[in-house]
C-alpha cells in the first residue's frame, strides 16, 4: 500500500488541535466573550447607566423608595408577558399575539364573573383555561401546519382580538362592579408598603414567576431542550428531542402565562376593557430584545427580559420626571432597541 | 461463507430495499459489522450509503429487509430507537448545539436528574454529576478539559466540536458506532485527532461504521471495507488486500471485484 505520508508534514507543524486550551484574547475580543457568556451582563450595565442619569437630572426623587416601586408596578404587566414572550423568543419564534390573548382571557374572566355569575374562582380558571387554549391553537398551526411563527400569530391576534370584542360586546365592565360582585379578580392590585416603598401581590407575582422560569430554563431538561431547539432544531432532533413537542409546550405555558398577565391587568387597572394592553405586544418584544435574549433563538436569559422591562420602565419614569415629551421616549427606547440587535449580532460572531 | 464464519456480527442487515418515489435508494442490501471492527463504507455519491445508514439505525426505516442487533430482529421506527437499542451515531453536520455548553451537549435528550424528591417533583437536573461524566468522558477519551466543561460548543473549533460528538457517541454507544463523514470539514490535523479518536472507541472494544470519502483515512483507520454500488453492497475489501486505487477502480465499476485474487466478499479476523 503506497500511501504518500503528507501527514507527517503537518505533524512537524506540532500543536495539539483538539485539546481545549484557552487562547490569547485581544481586550475587543474578551469583551465580545465575556457578554456571550453572560448576556444579561449588558443590560444591566446599561439599566445602572439610565438610574444614574436620571439620578443626576432628576435628582433625589427619582430614587425615592416611593418612586422606584412605581416603575416595578408600571413594568409588572409588560413584564409577564416579557416572560412569554422570551419563552417564544428563545425558540427562534415570536408572539405577536400575546396582548390579545391577555386581553381575551381578561374579559373571559370579567364577563363569566359577572355576567354569567359563575364564582370567581372558577372565572378565573376558566380564563387560564381560554389561554392554554390559544397558546394551543398557535402551537397546533406552527408545528402541525409548520407555518411561520410571525405570521402564524399576526393571524390569531387578530383572531383572538375579534372574539374579544364580539364577546365583550365592546363593553368595559366597571371597577366598582368587580369589587362588589367578584373581588378575587382584583387579588392582584392587594398593595403593601414597606420603607416608603408600595409593592402589589402582581409585583410579588411578576418576581416569583420570574425565578419559577429561571428555574424551569436552566434546572430542567425541558428547558434545556428549549434552548436546543431554538439553537438549531435539526441538532435538538438528531439528539433525540421532539422539537415539536417543545414548541407546543412553550406556546401553551406562554398562553397560560398571558392568562396570568389578564388577571394581573384587572387587578391594576380594576376594570376589564376589551381595549386594554394595545401596546403589550411591541412592549413585550422591546423588553426581551433590550434584555439581550437573541431573536435568531436559543440565545439569552430570562432575567433578562425583567432588566429590559426596567430599562424601559425607568426611561419612561426618569423622562417623564425630568419633564421632557413623551416623543422622546419613544426616540430613546427605539435607539434602545437598535442597539440591542446590534450588540447581539456582534456578540454572535464568536 | 456462512460456515467458514463462527462469528455472529453485531448488526446485520438483509435484503434491505428503500424507494424514494420512483428512485430505489436500496436495492436488496445487506451489510455485515462484527465485534471489534472498524467497518468502513465506501462508494460513489448517489450510490446509496446514507440510505443504508439511516436504514440501520432508524432514521429511515427499509420498505423491506431485516435489520438484526446481536442477532435479534430489530423494529426502529426512528432514530431514537437506534440510539435506545445501543447505536450510537456521529452527523456530518455534527448535530451539536451550539449555544450550549460541552457537558450539556453530552447529555442533550438524555440529562440527568438530582436522585430523590427535587429530581422527581421538580424535574432538576444534576448539573454537577453530568459534568463529571462529561470531563470524564472527554479525558478518557485523551480530550482534557477542566474548567473548560462550561464552555459553548460555538466557542470550539471545528475539530473540538467533532470530538464532543464522538466523545457523546462513545460514552453513549453501548454497541455500535456510526460516523457519517466524521473528518470531511476538518482540517488536516484535526482529522489526524478523529482519526485516533476512532482507533481509540476501536480499541475500547466499540465496533464502530465510518463513512468515508476520504480514501487514505478510510485505508488507515478500517480493518474492512465495504463497497456500496448501485443501491447494494457491491463488494469488501481489506485495506491489506487491496490498493486504494483498486478500492477506487470496485467502488465505479471499472473493475469486477471478482476478478481480484482476494476475492469480492473479505472475512472478518477471527472468521
Amino acid at each position: 500500500m503506497a500511501t504518500d505520508d503528507f501527514e507527517a508534514v503537518a505533524a512537524k507543524a506540532g500543536g495539539t488541535v483538539a485539546s481545549f486550551e484557552v487562547e490569547k484574547l485581544s481586550l475587543g475580543e474578551r469583551l465580545q466573550r465575556f457578554l456571550h457568556n453572560y448576556p444579561t451582563a449588558a443590560p444591566i450595565f446599561v439599566l445602572l447607566l439610565a438610574i444614574l442619569a436620571f439620578y443626576l437630572i432628576v435628582g433625589e426623587k427619582f430614587l425615592a423608595p416611593f418612586n422606584l416601586s412605581l416603575v416595578l408596578q408600571q413594568v409588572t404587566i409588560i413584564g409577564i408577558i416579557g416572560v412569554a414572550q422570551t419563552l417564544v423568543v428563545l425558540t427562534a419564534g415570536i408572539d405577536l399575539s400575546v396582548g390579545a390573548v391577555m386581553v381575551l382571557c381578561s374579559v373571559v374572566m370579567g364577563r363569566t364573573a359577572i355576567e354569567m355569575g359563575l364564582p370567581s374562582g372558577m372565572a378565573i380558571m376558566l380564563g387560564f383555561v381560554v389561554g392554554a387554549l390559544c397558546g394551543a391553537i398557535n402551537g397546533f398551526l406552527i408545528t402541525r401546519l409548520r407555518l411561520p411563527p410571525f405570521i402564524t400569530t399576526l393571524g390569531t391576534w387578530s383572531i383572538f382580538f375579534a372574539i374579544n370584542l364580539w364577546y365583550s360586546q365592546s363593553e368595559t365592565i366597571r371597577s366598582q362592579d368587580i369589587a362588589e360582585q367578584a373581588s378575587l379578580l382584583q387579588f392582584m392590585g392587594i398593595s403593601f408598603e414597606i420603607w416608603g416603598a408600595r409593592f402589589t401581590l402582581g409585583t410579588i407575582t411578576l418576581i416569583l414567576l420570574f425565578i419559577g422560569m429561571w428555574y424551569a430554563l436552566n434546572h430542567t431538561p425541558w428547558g434545556r431542550h428549549v434552548y436546543a431547539t431554538g439553537d438549531d432544531p435539526q441538532a435538538a432532533q438528531l439528539a433525540g428531542i421532539d422539537t415539536n413537542k417543545v414548541l407546543l409546550s412553550v406556546y401553551i405555558v406562554a398562553g397560560v402565562i398571558c392568562a396570568l398577565a389578564a388577571w394581573t391587568l384587572i387587578g391594576r387597572v380594576g376594570s376589564v376593557s376589551p381595549q386594554a394592553g394595545q401596546t403589550a405586544n411591541l412592549d413585550s418584544i422591546t423588553a426581551v430584545v433590550i434584555g439581550g435574549t437573541s431573536l435568531f433563538g436559543g440565545r439569552g436569559a430570562i432575567f433578562g427580559t425583567l432588566i429590559g422591562a426596567l430599562v424601559v420602565g425607568i426611561f419612561q419614569n426618569g423622562l417623564a420626571l425630568a419633564g421632557v415629551d413623551v416623543l422622546w421616549q419613544q426616540f430613546a427606547i427605539g435607539l434602545l432597541i437598535i442597539l440591542a440587535v446590534a450588540t447581539d449580532q456582534w456578540i454572535r460572531r464568536v | 461463507m456462512a460456515e467458514a464464519n463462527q462469528l455472529q456480527p453485531i448488526l446485520m442487515g438483509r435484503n434491505l430495499v428503500k424507494r424514494y418515489g420512483r428512485v430505489t435508494a436500496l436495492d436488496h442490501s445487506d451489510f455485515d459489522l462484527y465485534p471489534g471492527e472498524v467497518l468502513a463504507v465506501i462508494g460513489d455519491n448517489g450510490a446509496g450509503k446514507s440510505s443504508l445508514i439511516k436504514a440501520l439505525t432508524g432514521a429511515a426505516p427499509p420498505d423491506i429487509g431485516e435489520v438484526y442487533l446481536d442477532g435479534k430482529l430489530t423494529h426502529f421506527k426512528n432514530p431514537m430507537d437506534g440510539r435506545s437499542a445501543g447505536i450510537e451515531t456521529v452527523y456530518q453536520n455534527l448535530a451539536v448545539s451550539p449555544s450550549l455548553n460541552i457537558a450539556d451537549n453530552l447529555f442533550l435528550g438524555r440529562e440527568l436528574k438530582k436522585a430523590g424528591f427535587l429530581g422527581k417533583w421538580f424535574h432538576m437536573l444534576d448539573h454537577k454529576e453530568m459534568q463529571r461524566i462529561a470531563r470524564d468522558k472527554l479525558s478518557e477519551l485523551g480530550l482534557l478539559t477542566i474548567q473548560t466543561i462550561n464552555q459553548p460548543v460555538e466557542t470550539l473549533s471545528g475539530g473540538q466540536r467533532q470530538a464532543v460528538a464522538v466523545a457523546r457517541a462513545a460514552a453513549f454507544g453501548s454497541k455500535v458506532v456510526i460516523m457519517d463523514e466524521p473528518t470531511a470539514a476538518l482540517g488536516v490535523k484535526e482529522s489526524r485527532r478523529v482519526l485516533d479518536l476512532i482507533k481509540d472507541v476501536r480499541d475500547r472494544g466499540m465496533p464502530v461504521v465510518l463513512i468515508s470519502h476520504n480514501m487514505p483515512h478510510v485505508w488507515e483507520v478500517s480493518d474492512r471495507i465495504h463497497v456500496h454500488r448501485l443501491g447494494k453492497r457491491h463488494a469488501v475489501i481489506k485495506p491489506d488486500t487491496h490498493t486504494m486505487s483498486e478500492g477506487v477502480a470496485i467502488m465505479t465499476g471499472a473493475m469486477d471485484p471478482n476478478d481480484h485474487p482476494a476475492g469480492a466478499f473479505a472475512q472478518p479476523k477471527g472468521a
